[in-house]
């Protein structure tokens, strides 16, 4: 068995002048969890876009369970194997759900492309109860559905491919507090139970902490920091890992010596 | 929504009206509609009979609306015309809705060359004439109504598919789209099963609107005596027909389609731009 | 109100609101005020009404809406001013930050332009004047003059949610309503954005009310924090007691349901189920579904705000604060 579910190496993408993603490389344990930490402009989103397929690099390979990703490759067969390597999470659960399609119907589709032939009902009821839904919600609509119940609709639908690794890309965002805990509980649940492998893209440190073995911290394209969460977080080694963790409201919080410091860096 | 359908300037003022216009001309396209459907039942006499000595006779018990210089019954020719003159527009707003949307959907969605080749080539149909087009097509096809039809949905076919072509860009960035690609549904999947169902009600509300221009651009051809034969019974050949008979002082057989003519483009532009003001408030 | 002292910046008094077509007021006699130069912070999650009560200053309503209470900017009711007064009020007593300064800007007109506009437009100000104010706010945002000639598409967000500022400033307005303003940001802009905001109100003397859903942030900006739940006020007082003891346990439980550095690896303690929708009655407290404390007299009766033993300024909303003291909660 291969030792890493996820592995990238030296990305690179640019758009125009800008360096979006430069030279980025990491490597994602079977089952383990791993943040990508960064501002907007950091490239962590496009690194993730990368991974998944929705951009391509323009130079850099991404490996998973260490055979080479097929991001280009055409027709029906190649595009389900790619999705059940990698699926995705996206920021806005508003957004990201086809506001047409009924919660059992998004599954459906999904259980048909991929497993056809297979007992649907029974799945659909499976995934459900696993991010916490009652079957009540199968028929909602998403407009019908608080912002905490379309991102558990969201992680059933990515689920559902039964992938190696899910790509969390500001997943809880833009959910309220005491909705956001909820859902990092359910997937630090989900990790437990299905050994899947997390690329976490946030730029809350705080979520990071909670759901996260490993982390690589991005600035303007390029890899700053990499170590064990705990770790870089408790002995951040680079300037701006410092000032990503200062800038972290709490009390006693001094902002102005933290915009100083950003203007120094 | 960035997208803006396309209207010719003109009615501006009555849209602004509000429901009462609304009811009034939906119900006045449901009437044409009816009466083009029950037409063959409905009308009193042969609409091609001859009663030369009848010939323009104004109202009578016998002839309600009159008879026209040729000596044939107005009412029944502007019932049965009904059939014509909603036919032809109807056919040219399906194929211009179906082609136009292939293509601004095919444009929007593979991007690159495909949708240069594809927003030029439309763009060139822009900048020619549809009329000119359509009497091109006639003088090649001859007489008869698929010629026009066929003409007139090319020269509509821009309208949709730039409307198409921006909604689907639009509707392609939100990030639903994106996640049904790393579920690896294919593209056509994508667009045919979640994108159209959400672009569909705009869409089809251009093409209300487009179904009134198209009356009366087939309108406008059949008067020059182009596209339908001569004896079938429609609004634009009746007006040129009833030119002679205004002449003579008896202007129902001429007037009374014109009037039909405007009535229905004004019902059904004035109920396709609520439809599209109603979807466009819809869709945040 | 007690005519010995100068009244408040913003006097909000059993203000209730009730939209077409809810089961139950959308505010439900919220109180609230800020003191001149003070900075108070307003947290709740989305749907709390936190938005809306600070709109009310500006007497920002949605259409329909039914209105009970008072609304007071310097001792004026907001809610009974006819259109110019509003007009005047808008321009000048009060001003408003949003959340996405990119949003509430005109991309296709210059910076220059939108900072000088509202005041050249009413006439207070000349436009020589109003061109060199706008330059002077510039400068104390920390920008430089040639931001006025630049388009708002020129510039970063984190510079754009300064020109906001400024331009929130150039009706030298007593009291600053900030809704989110830094909820778009990246979390080093925000800490610039909150040390301007700090500044600006020493050198001004602005109230602000600041409207987040972000705990910490309030607790590390302000000298007082409202928490609101479902439309009302669920606990307010001094940032630090509020943190260190929380007598609301819709405030502990947020408090505890937040991902932190400082706090234990592992599982967070989430709230279970969702905050009440808006069609649905609440004859009690809002929050009783979803605690762990709560009892029978929680569903039926509406608990009345009470001051923690000792701390009068320090209040809760909760028939059981009580058997909250002394539980461990870490802030």
């Amino acid at each position: 068995m291969p030792e890493y579910a996820l592995e990238a190496v030296g990305l690179q993408r640019t758009f125009g002048s800008v360096r979006a993603v430069d030279d980025v490389s990491f490597a994602l344990p079977e089952g383990g969890s791993l943040g990508i930490v960064g501002e907007s402009g950091s490239g962590k989103t496009t690194t993730a876009r990368i991974v998944v397929g929705l951009e391509q690099a323009d130079d850099g390979d991404v490996l998973v369970r260490g055979r080479a990703r097929d991001v280009r490759g055409r027709g029906r067969a190649r595009r389900l194997a790619r999705a059940r390597q990698v699926q995705m999470v996206f920021q806005d659960p508003y957004l990201s759900l086809d506001p047409r399609t009924s919660v059992e119907q998004v599954l459906r589709e999904t259980l048909r492309l991929h497993f056809p032939g297979a007992d649907h009902d029974r799945r659909v009821r499976e995934l459900l109860d696993q991010v916490g839904l009652g079957s009540r919600a199968a028929d909602a609509r998403p407009r019908q559905l608080s912002g905490g119940q379309r991102q558990r609709v969201a992680i059933a639908r990515a689920l559902a491919v039964k992938p190696a690794v899910l790509v969390l890309d500001e997943a809880v965002a833009a959910l309220d507090v005491s909705v956001q805990a909820q859902i990092l509980n359910l997937l630090a649940d989900i990790r437990a139970e299905t050994r899947i492998g997390y690329l976490f893209i946030t730029h809350d440190l705080g979520v990071v902490r909670c759901v996260t073995d490993d982390v690589i911290v991005m600035r303007q394209g390029r890899v700053v920091e990499a170590g064990p969460t705990a770790e870089v977080l408790a002995t951040p080694q680079h300037p701006y890992t410092r000032l990503l963790l200062e800038s972290v409201p709490r009390p006693g919080w001094d902002p102005e010596a933290i915009a100083a410091a950003r203007r120094a860096l | 929504m960035t997208a803006v359908l396309t209207r010719r300037p003109g009615l501006a003022k009555i849209r602004t009206a509000r429901s009462p216009l609304y009811l009034l001309c939906l119900g006045f396209v449901a009437l044409v509609t009816a009466v083009a459907l029950l037409a063959p039942w409905l009308v009193p006499y042969d609409p091609n009979a001859i009663d030369l000595g009848n010939a323009l006779a104004g109202p009578s018990p016998d002839h309600l609306l009159g008879v026209d210089a040729a000596g044939r019954d107005t009412l029944s020719r502007l019932l049965l015309g009904a059939r014509t003159s909603l036919l032809g527009p109807l056919g040219v707003v399906v194929f211009s809705t179906l082609a136009g949307v292939a293509v601004g959907m095919a444009a929007a969605w593979r991007g690159g060359w495909l949708d240069s080749v594809l927003s030029r080539s439309t763009e060139l149909v822009f900048a020619f004439p549809g009329m000119l087009l359509a009497i091109l097509i006639i003088s090649i096809y001859g007489e008869g109504l698929i010629a026009p039809v066929i003409a007139l949905s090319i020269a509509y076919l821009p309208y949709v598919s730039r409307l198409t072509r921006s909604l689907v860009l639009a509707e392609r960035a939100r990030p639903y789209v994106s996640a049904y690609q790393v579920q690896g549904h294919s593209g056509l999947q994508i667009c045919l099963r979640h994108v159209l169902p959400n672009i569909a009600p705009v869409v089809l509300a251009q093409s209300t609107i487009n179904f009134g221009y198209a009356l009366m651009d087939l309108a406008g051809l059949s008067f020059l005596g182009l596209g339908i034969p001569a004896l079938t019974p429609d609004w634009g050949r009746m007006v040129f027909d009833g030119q002679t008979a205004i002449q003579h002082g008896y202007p129902l057989s001429a007037i009374l389609p014109s009037v039909f003519i405007v009535l229905t483009v004004v019902a059904f532009n004035v109920v396709g731009e609520r439809w599209a003001d109603r979807v466009a408030r819809r869709t945040p | 109100m007690r005519p010995t002292q100068t009244p408040h910046t913003l006097d909000v008094q059993g203000l209730r609101i009730t939209l077409p077509g809810t089961a139950r007021p959308v505010l439900d006699g919220v109180d609230l005020h800020v003191a001149a130069g003070e900075t108070i912070a307003l947290v709740g999650e989305s749907g709390s009404g936190k938005t809306l009560t600070s709109r009310s200053a500006l007497n920002l309503l949605p259409p329909g809406a039914v209105v009970e209470g008072a609304v007071r900017v310097r001792g004026e009711d907001v809610l009974t001013m006819d259109t110019d007064q509003l007009r005047a009020l808008r321009t000048s007593a009060v001003a408003m930050i949003f959340q996405d300064p990119r949003a509430a800007l005109n991309p296709l007109r210059r910076i220059g332009d939108f900072l000088t506009e509202s005041v050249t437009l009413t006439g207070t100000m000349g436009r020589a004047d109003a061109t060199a104010r706008a330059a002077e706010l510039l400068r104390a945002v920390g920008l430089n003059d040639s931001v006025l000639r630049k388009y708002p598409g020129q510039v970063s967000g984190g510079m754009l949610q300064r020109v906001m500022i400024a331009a929130a400033l150039m009706g030298d307005p007593a009291l600053l309503l900030a809704d989110e303003p830094t909820t778009a940001l990246d979390v080093t802009t925000q800490a610039e954005v909150v040390a301007l905001l700090a500044e600006l109100r020493e050198r001004f003397g602005t109230g602000l009310l600041f409207v987040t859903h972000d705990l910490d942030l309030a607790a590390a900006i302000s000298d007082r924090v409202y928490v609101m739940y479902a439309g009302r006020i669920a606990e307010s007082g001094p940032a630090e007691a509020l943190f260190a003891r929380p007598r609301h346990p819709y405030t502990a439980a947020l408090l505890a349901s937040t991902p932190r550095l400082e706090a234990p690896q592992g599982r967070l303690a989430a709230i279970d189920g969702q905050p009440p929708d808006l069609r649905q009655e609440l004859p009690g407290c809002p929050f009783a579904a979803r605690c762990h404390l709560a009892t029978e007299i929680c569903a039926r009766q509406a608990p009345e705000p009470q001051p923690a033993p000792g701390l009068p300024r320090h209040q809760a909303a909760c028939h059981h604060s009580d058997r909250l003291e002394g539980s461990p909660v870490d802030a």
